[in-house]
This record gives C-alpha cells, sequence and structure tokens, in this order.
C-alpha cells in the first residue's frame, strides 16, 4: 500500500475540519478523520442524519472542505448508489475526467436498522463506493436509544436497566457479516484502537473496485458513560477482550487484523462503561449476564475463526 | 420564496445548500472548555499520536510535521490527547488557570468564507 506516511498525512487538509459540534471526545468524528487520512482521490461524501451529520452542517456552517450530501435516515446506500452511477454516466459524456472516490456514512441506527435495504441494494448492485458505518451502538441523537446494534445487557434509554430488567434483553446482530454475506471484494470491521487500522482499512475500501464496507465501533462518551478522554483505551479492552474483533475480508479471503496475545476477560471491558453498572452492584453482581456476554464472545471469536480457516483453505 | 408564500412545484423551493466549505472554522468550539491540555514542547518526541486522535483537529504542526502546540480556538478540552501522548507530554489542567489569557492566541489559519457571507 502507498503513501501511508503520517508526516505526509499532516500536510494535507483534511476533508473534516474544525469547528463541527461533536461533543468533547466523542470517536465518531476521530473516526471520520482517520478514515479520510490515507486518501489522496476527490472524495464526494454522503451522512445519514445522525449525530455526525447533524454535528457537522449546523446551518449555516459546515465542516466538509468536500462535496457533502446530507441525505435521509434511510437512503444514504441509495443515495450514494445513485451519485456514483450518475458520475459514471456523465463520464462516460466525457463531462469528468477525475477518478472521484464516492463515500457514504452513517450511525448504527442507520445503518444495522433503519438504512439496511438501502445498503444491502447498494452492494448487491456492485456501485463503485464504500460505506462507512460509525457504530457507537445506539440512537445517540435523540438521546441513546438502543438500536440492533446496542449490546446485551447495556442500558439505554428504552431498554433501561431498572428494577425490573437488566438493560438490553436481546443480542446485537452481526452487521459485518451481513455485509460479508453480500460476497462483495472488502468487508471490514476495526475501531479506534490503532489509528493505522482505520486509516489503511478504509484506504484499501475505497480503493477497491466495487462495493466496500467497514464498520468502525466508535465510543459515545454520553452513552457508554466514559470519560471522554478514554476513546482509545476503551476501544483497546473491546479488541483485547474479543468483544470487536478487527479484521477484513479482501475477495473472499479473511484476515485477523490483530490477535491479542493475553486472555482479557469481557468483564474487563464491561467494567469500564458506566452503561453496564447495574451488573456490577455490589451486593447484586449479575455474574450470570457477564458470564453469557463472555460466552457470547467466545461463540462469536470461534466463528470467526473458522470462517478465516475455511477460507484460507 | 414566491410572493403568495405558496410553493406551486418543486423547482420553487429555494435550494437548500451552503455552497462555502468549512465554514465551521468560524465557529469557536474552544468556548466549551473547562481543562486544557498543556504541551510540553522539551518532553515531546513528535510521534503524532495527538494528532491522529484528536476529534476536533486541534493539534498544530509545522511543515516538519512537528507538533508545535494546540488550536485554542477549537480545543474542546477532551482529554484525548493526553491520554493517548506516550511521553506524557500533554498535563491538563483547569481552564480557570488561563483566564487572563486571550483565547483566539494562538487560532489557525484563515476562517475561510463565512464571515463574508454571513456578516459574521
Ligand atoms: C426516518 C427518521 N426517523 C427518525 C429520525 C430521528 N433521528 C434523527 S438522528 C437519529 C438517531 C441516529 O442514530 P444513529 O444512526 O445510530 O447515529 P448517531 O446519532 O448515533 O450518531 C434519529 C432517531 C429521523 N431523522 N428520520
Ligand atoms: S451524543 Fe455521543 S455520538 Fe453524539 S456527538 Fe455526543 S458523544 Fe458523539
Ligand atoms: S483536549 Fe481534546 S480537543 Fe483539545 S487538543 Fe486534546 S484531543 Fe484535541
Ligand atoms: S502524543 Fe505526545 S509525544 Fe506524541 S506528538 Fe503528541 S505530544 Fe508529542
Ligand atoms: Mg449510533
Amino acid at each position: 500500500m502507498s503513501g501511508l506516511n503520517i508526516k505526509e498525512m499532516t500536510k494535507r487538509e483534511g476533508p473534516l475540519c474544525e469547528g463541527h459540534r461533536m461533543c468533547p471526545g466523542c470517536g465518531a468524528p476521530t473516526a471520520v478523520r482517520q478514515a479520510f487520512m490515507g486518501i489522496d482521490d476527490p472524495i464526494v461524501v454522503v451522512g445519514a442524519t445522525g449525530c455526525m451529520e447533524v454535528s457537522s452542517t449546523v446551518y449555516p456552517y459546515s465542516a466538509w472542505r468536500v462535496p457533502f450530501m446530507h441525505v435521509a435516515f434511510e437512503n444514504a446506500g441509495a443515495a450514494i448508489s445513485g451519485i456514483e452511477s450518475a458520475h459514471k454516466a456523465l463520464r462516460g459524456r466525457g463531462m469528468f475526467r477525475e477518478n472521484i472516490k464516492f463515500v457514504a456514512f452513517g450511525g448504527d441506527g442507520g445503518t444495522y436498522d433503519i438504512g439496511l435495504q438501502a445498503l444491502s441494494g447498494a452492494l448487491e448492485r456492485g456501485h463503485d463506493i464504500t460505506y462507512i458505518c460509525y457504530n457507537n451502538q445506539g440512537y445517540m441523537n435523540t438521546g441513546a436509544q438502543r438500536s440492533g446494534a446496542t449490546p446485551k445487557s447495556a442500558s439505554a434509554t428504552t431498554s433501561p436497566a431498572g428494577l425490573k430488567l437488566p438493560g438490553k434483553l436481546q443480542r446485537p446482530k452481526n452487521l459485518t457479516e451481513i455485509a460479508e454475506a453480500h460476497d462483495i471484494p472488502y468487508v471490514a470491521q476495526t475501531t479506534l484502537h490503532n489509528p493505522m487500522d482505520v486509516i489503511t482499512k478504509v484506504k484499501r475500501a475505497v480503493e477497491t473496485k466495487g462495493p466496500a464496507f467497514v464498520n468502525i465501533l466508535v465510543p459515545c462518551p454520553l452513552f457508554w458513560k466514559i470519560d471522554p478522554a478514554d476513546q482509545a483505551q476503551v476501544c483497546k479492552l473491546a479488541v483485547d477482550s474479543r468483544f470487536w474483533p478487527v479484521y477484513e475480508v479482501a475477495d473472499g479471503e479473511y484476515k485477523l487484523s490483530y490477535e491479542p496475545k493475553k486472555h482479557v476477560p469481557v468483564e474487563d471491558f464491561l467494567k469500564s462503561q458506566g452503561r453496564y453498572a447495574h451488573l456490577f452492584k455490589r451486593d447484586a453482581v449479575r455474574t450470570d449476564l457477564i458470564e453469557s456476554a463472555q460466552r457470547d464472545v467466545d461463540a462469536q471469536w470461534e466463528k470467526l475463526k473458522m470462517r478465516i480457516q475455511s477460507s484460507q483453505r | 420564496m414566491s410572493g403568495s408564500g405558496l410553493l406551486k412545484c418543486w423547482q420553487d423551493v429555494p435550494p437548500g445548500t451552503v455552497t462555502f466549505g468549512a465554514t465551521s472554522r468560524e465557529v469557536e468550539t474552544g468556548l466549551w472548555r473547562s481543562m486544557r491540555p498543556v504541551l510540553d514542547a522539551a518532553k515531546c518526541v513528535s510521534c503524532l499520536k495527538c494528532w491522529l486522535q484528536c476529534p476536533d483537529a486541534s493539534i498544530t504542526t509545522d511543515s516538519d510535521a512537528r507538533v508545535t502546540g494546540i488550536d485554542f480556538f477549537f480545543c474542546k478540552g477532551c482529554g484525548v490527547c493526553a491520554k493517548v501522548c506516550p511521553a506524557g507530554a500533554i498535563s491538563m489542567c483547569p481552564e480557570s488557570d488561563f483566564l487572563s489569557a486571550p483565547a483566539e492566541a494562538s487560532r489557525g489559519a484563515s476562517p475561510g468564507k463565512a464571515g463574508e457571507l454571513f456578516g459574521a
């Protein structure tokens, strides 16, 4: 891979500039900044409704240095498909020469749930696009409601932990696996544990011909109830505990990007965040739910390992 | 908008486009800060970890990609840079210790076109 020199990157102005109104320490703008650091081609960005879009385009200001289009919550996949197709048609008529790249991003609400159909269509039709899900595991812009990405036992405002219920009852869906099932040229999962992992994966996604999907786990300090300073540390725990494996699938070949050396129990990841505080009450530790979280993590890891092994056969 | 105030077809709808980019550089998000990152240049090894991780692109660098400081016009004081610094070169101090320091002292490059556009 060429051009991944961090020193050179500091000389370029990133597509997302200062003055956006994301909360202090939010993981989403870190992810979006890093995502574009390795890309040299001109880009057009589409953003689904959500914190990132709302806070980067507070009228009449824009935090974007590149063409940016806000579309509805549910249709980022369709909008980026249309823009890519229009560009292809106009290029065919000689109206464009540049090699423009098309990137859409949406939150987990806009991607796992409400925009899933539009995303699936875009991947199936084979557009030359990259879709990035910045996944803070809930509907943050409207006040931390649970989504299809919210982990089991997390307390969200529509799955609150209280006397009757211990937070969300269901497991999250595995959207990265759903994207893999579309048999597209590039799928990856990453988080903010290591900037180079985000930078290289998004660069690869954007440079891949055809549809690519990248799922980036990002903390929302308000919902996760963490110190805003801790975004990188909490993401490291997510990776080390295997709660969030980081890997990529390029042309059907699976590759683990990082394998934790020592065993970190998922309990350490859960304990680091206030959204799981109800599992750790002094006289009522929910060992059953902590163990169940560990079982889910182990099963997910084994399943991933199997996919990796069978792809390399 | 048309005189009657009634929009008859979609062509009547005024375009909702912001035509100049990077206009949010007019917005002083540094006013949100309650803690201030203070850089000890003697300790900094210019690894750029803080630059890579700052959610607000507020770490400033020179033409040799060395970290020169923090743009307090935008820095929200989240403390992420101090946490990722392997050299302990950034410490977080209460903003109230700096009340006399002008906020715009280290403001970065030109603010973009928003000023001209909106008379700010
Ligand atoms: C069709 C529709 N339903 C509901 C909303 C209200 N809404 C705006 S942002 C948002 C939450 C977005 O969640 P997510 O996609 O996860 O992004 P986040 O805010 O977490 O970054 C909701 C529910 C909307 N804009 N459109
Ligand atoms: S509510 Fe959460 S996701 Fe939204 S800007 Fe604030 S920290 Fe980021
Ligand atoms: S405190 Fe936060 S916003 Fe300020 S420079 Fe450090 S990382 Fe950036
Ligand atoms: S992380 Fe620390 S050592 Fe590295 S460039 Fe920033 S201030 Fe310097
Ligand atoms: Mg979300």
